[in-house]
């Protein structure tokens, strides 16, 4: 019976490839309590109401049902993700220092050259390979590589993160009526062991400092300084949103572009299309399907149910992304759509620290892949995705060209 | 090519102090500043920098009235 | 054929953002006929807001800040001449230049001009400005490039408030007269008042509060200026910030009630008349219209805001080119920004009608916070100091009337929950003009006399 319910259908494996279906319904059913007590909310307004709603904290530890203080006490202090204003404000804004304006302005539009060069180079790796995995091959190693440059991690330490992002990644999973501890429990685990890794190289960088975040971390600190404690969760949370989203925008991109043939003619011959693709991208297969650690610091009406103070509120920001009451014909995907609010970063003070370079990149490695594929096609659609229903995307994105198969364009 | 920025609308995301920082700055944390008539080299940039705005509250236009005789 | 709404002639009377976005609009509804832009300026359409903020910093030619279009317009443009008058009967617009422009539906949207100072000698010395114009935001610009000993503001309302911030950006002295207990008090009310002051201070700012100029002193140059205290200073720049006079004095004798407050309009922005009878094809928006809100107990509002400029424009070009039954009411609310000494200040509502607020978020120490204003146990506004995504929840607030004080339970609520008296002095009381005023409820009373024809 359990196994029925919405929540547990969205997050079932089964319906990873297409969740969409079910997006409407819940669209269609409202705001309503799951057997676990938490709250859905997939309609766009409510949403946006609610992520701009001062009531609503992101710090999991408010949370009643279940109470989490304990496991949370365990590992490491949440990053400025998981905190509210005040305290998530002040670490923000620290961590804005160095990576963009008023403070650093240049950073990211800096990187431009450096991020059309890796893709380059990716690219270069293509030519005499029949097929290839969109994931493994492209979309992965970009944004690690250019995280890695960013903060200052060694790319050659890339197995030792990978392993503690994925489980750090199940670890936010609100897969429900599995054992609620042991995948938390191994998060916990993993995010301490990367936050002493990246703790240490900051450390480094005291006596040797060099041009990238961490240096600026443990720098002179006019203007405030984070404390090596918070030099660690910030790091984490940098390190692991910069190696987890981007790859799935980037392969959802080219799997939508490959399910539309024309569309992707379009960007072809008009490349100055792509920032606004990007963002369409972001609306019609976001990076990102659901912020599923909200709790109501106070009983607060969501379109006619109260939801509870202390309980768990998930906001399906895909189906908001898709809500025929924001977006006309919103399950069509229009490059060039107007008036595109999207929830793809989410919005209001958590909105998506990294947006700028995810869009550049993004921008970058689309228009890369367009131009030097001669025919791609898609070889297994659907693609497997990965596990999680949160970030969601797929694990590999099997395409052959049709220069070097020899195929004609369909 | 002209910009203006509906700043009742903004909301401080900063987006295209990110994307054209040759054309929109940060004034302290939030305030925005920005060029009206874009350099011609930063029309690129500006374009992205509209396309990302999270609230929609950038127009980048022909100068108005510049049929006006 | 005339009686069609899509064409005609229509004229819109003042070529600044207002009757910009208006034309834009004409167009997108399908007005097909023939269209005449008015303008004072000489200029197409400039964007002011970045007069008093990038253009004294140095950050953009004062020439330079023209608006992009939305789209072509298709109109007559004539810049560079005032309308003098309007022939309700005949339908036309009397230029200075003696032309006269025939309409069948005319939009009035002249604006406002600077309050000048009072006394013409002392306001013809060289050094004393005012700040609206292109031209204004030019020459103040050159003569701070110049860098003058001190400047003196007079005034403390936003525009003010903005010229003393870029000043002592430029690092250049600054004394600032104020005749109200703050700055911006009578836009935001005591308690942001006091928060204003102290920013001001600490900037660096000489700020004088509770005196009037009584005089500017200067033989053919401006050399130094008196306080109503007793006090002086030397002085080579002034510049006179003590708020907006409206554009309606070409409507003496054209029967519309247009005042000093504007030109009174209803809902859907049609104009009425001096007997309070609305009429049909004349329409006002922008600075110089005066409006009822529901928001506000239907009080007649002038604002001179950007947005609402925009939208009441909008509106106002919709319903001249719509029939009564598809026509639309101007219910946007109020808003506003500011930059200032680093700090983004946005406005929601009417901050002026309220009788109390509380710092519903943040601090007043940090000066990042959002107040929420009051009036009988309802929301009526909220003003963001640097959090400006918090101000879209109480906007919903305001929309939906809701109860104040507002609901507790903000992560952030830091400051004490208990709200204090809002503090909005008598306007007569200030010297910088309120940029939103509430103005009553009878759109018929004139506000001025019917000057006898010359």
């Amino acid at each position: 019976m359990a196994a029925d319910t919405l929540f547990h259908r969205i997050t079932d494996y089964a319906h990873r490839a297409d969740p969409y279906p079910l997006y409407a319904e819940l669209r269609e059913e409202g705001v309503v309590r799951q057997e676990d007590g938490s709250y859905l909310v997939g309609t766009y307004h409510e949403i946006e109401a609610l992520l701009h709603d001062p009531r609503i904290s992101s710090d999991r530890r408010k949370r009643t049902v279940p109470d989490e203080t304990a496991l949370a006490e365990q590992g490491l202090p949440p990053a400025f993700i998981g905190l509210d204003d005040p305290e998530h404000h002040r670490l923000r804004s620290l961590t804005m220092r160095s990576f963009g304006p008023p403070h650093t302005p240049d950073r990211i539009s800096g990187m431009h050259d450096e991020i059309t060069r890796i893709v380059k180079d990716l690219l270069g790796t293509f030519p005499g390979k029949e097929r290839l995995d969109v994931v493994d091959d492209f979309a992965y190693p970009l944004p690690v590589t250019v995280i890695c440059r960013l903060l200052g991690v060694p790319i050659e330490d890339e197995p030792r993160f990978r392993a503690w992002s994925d489980d750090i990644v199940a670890g936010i999973d609100p897969t429900p009526g599995e054992d609620p501890e042991a995948r938390p429990r191994a998060a916990v685990e993993a995010r301490k062991e990367m936050g002493l890794y990246l703790g240490e190289l900051a450390e480094k960088r005291r006596a040797h400092p060099s041009d990238d975040m961490l240096s600026a971390f443990v720098g002179d600190g006019s203007g405030g300084q984070l404390t090596p404690l918070e030099i660690m969760t910030t790091s984490v949370l940098l390190l692991i949103a910069g190696h987890e989203t981007t790859v799935n925008l980037i392969t959802n991109g080219v799997l939508t572009l490959l399910r539309h043939p024309e569309e992707l003619a379009r960007l072809r011959s008009d490349p100055a299309l792509m920032p606004r693709a990007v963002e369409e991208l972001l609306r019609y297969e976001p990076p990102v399907h659901m912020l599923p650690q909200r709790t109501p610091l106070a009983d607060i009406e969501v379109a006619g149910v109260t939801v509870p103070k202390g309980a768990p509120l998930i906001l399906m920001l895909a189906s908001g992304n898709r809500d025929p009451r924001r977006f006309r014909d919103p399950d069509r995907f229009d490059p060039a759509r107007e008036d595109n609010q999207h929830l793809g970063f989410g919005s209001g003070i958590h909105s998506c620290f990294g947006a700028p370079l995810a869009r550049l990149e993004a921008q970058i490695a689309l228009h890369g892949l367009l131009q030097h594929l001669d025919a791609p096609r898609l070889l297994e659609d659907p693609p497997p995705y990965r596990r999680s229903p949160v970030l969601r995307g797929p694990r590999h994105l099997l395409i052959e060209d049709g220069r070097s198969g020899g195929r004609e364009r369909r | 090519m002209n910009v203006v920025v509906d700043l009742n609308r903004c909301q401080g995301y900063a987006q295209c102090a990110f994307l054209a920082p040759r054309v929109f700055t940060l004034h302290g944390e939030e305030a925005l500043l920005y060029t009206p008539a874009v350099p011609e080299e930063q029309q690129d940039a500006v374009l992205r920098a509209a396309a990302a705005c999270p609230v929609q509250a950038i127009l980048v236009g022909e100068e108005a009235g510049a049929d006006a005789g | 054929m005339r009686g069609e709404p899509r064409d005609g002639r229509i004229v819109v009377v003042g070529a600044s953002l207002a009757g910009l976005r208006a034309a834009e609009t004409l167009r997108d509804e399908g007005f097909a006929g023939s269209l005449t832009l008015i303008g004072e300026e000489p200029h197409p359409p400039y964007d002011r807001p970045p007069l008093s903020k990038q253009v004294l910093l140095g950050k953009a030619p004062a020439d330079r800040t023209g608006l992009p279009r939305r789209r072509p317009v298709d109109a007559e443009w004539r810049l560079g001449v005032r309308a003098t008058g309007l022939d309700p009967v005949g339908k036309e617009v009397l230029l200075a230049d003696g032309g006269k422009v025939p309409f069948d539906r005319l939009l009035i949207a002249t604006g406002t001009r600077a309050r000048p100072w009072p006394k013409p000698a002392e306001a013809a010395l060289d050094g004393v400005f005012t700040l609206r114009t292109s031209e204004d935001a030019g020459r103040l610009a050159e003569r701070l490039d110049a860098g003058p000993g001190r400047v003196l503001v007079i005034g403390a309302g936003f525009t003010g408030s903005e010229i003393a911030s870029a000043c002592r950006e430029r690092g250049l002295a600054v004394t600032v007269a104020e005749r109200g207990p703050a700055p911006l008090v009578g836009a935001l009310g005591g308690t942001l008042g006091a928060l204003a002051a102290k920013l001001q201070r600490a900037h660096g700012v000489d700020l004088r509060c509770g005196v009037t100029v009584t005089a500017l002193e200067g033989d053919g140059r401006l050399t130094g200026a008196q306080f109503s205290d007793g006090t002086r200073i030397d002085a080579d720049v002034a510049v006179v910030a003590l708020g907006a006079v409206r554009n309606t004095e070409w409507l003496a004798e054209s029967g519309l009630a247009a005042g000093p407050r504007g030109v009174t309009c209803d809902a859907g922005c049609r104009a009425f008349d001096m007997y309070g009878i609305v009429t049909d094809d004349i329409f006002a928006a922008g600075d110089v219209a005066r409006f009822p809100h529901p928001l506000f107990e239907y009080q007649l509002l002038s604002l001179e805001h950007w947005g609402n400029a925009v939208a009441q424009a909008e509106v106002a070009a919709h319903n001249m080119v719509n029939p009564g039954p598809r026509r639309r009411p101007h219910l946007t609310v109020p808003a506003f920004w500011s930059g200032q000494f680093g700090l983004n200040i946005k406005s929601v509502g009417v901050p002026t009608f309220s009788d109390q607020v509380v710092i519903a978020q943040g601090s007043l120490k940090d000066a990042r916070l959002v107040a929420v204003y009051g009036y009988r146990g309802r929301v009526t506004a909220a003003v963001s100091v640097n959090q400006a995504k918090a101000l879209e929840y109480y906007q919903r607030l305001i929309e939906t009337a809701a109860p104040f004080p507002p609901a507790q339970g903000a992560a952030d609520q830091i400051e004490s929950p208990e709200p204090v008296p809002s503090d909005v002095p008598d306007p007569k009381m200030l010297s910088h003009g309120p940029t939103v005023a509430l103005t009553g409820h009878l759109p018929d009373r004139r506000l001025t006399l019917v000057q006898p024809a010359r």
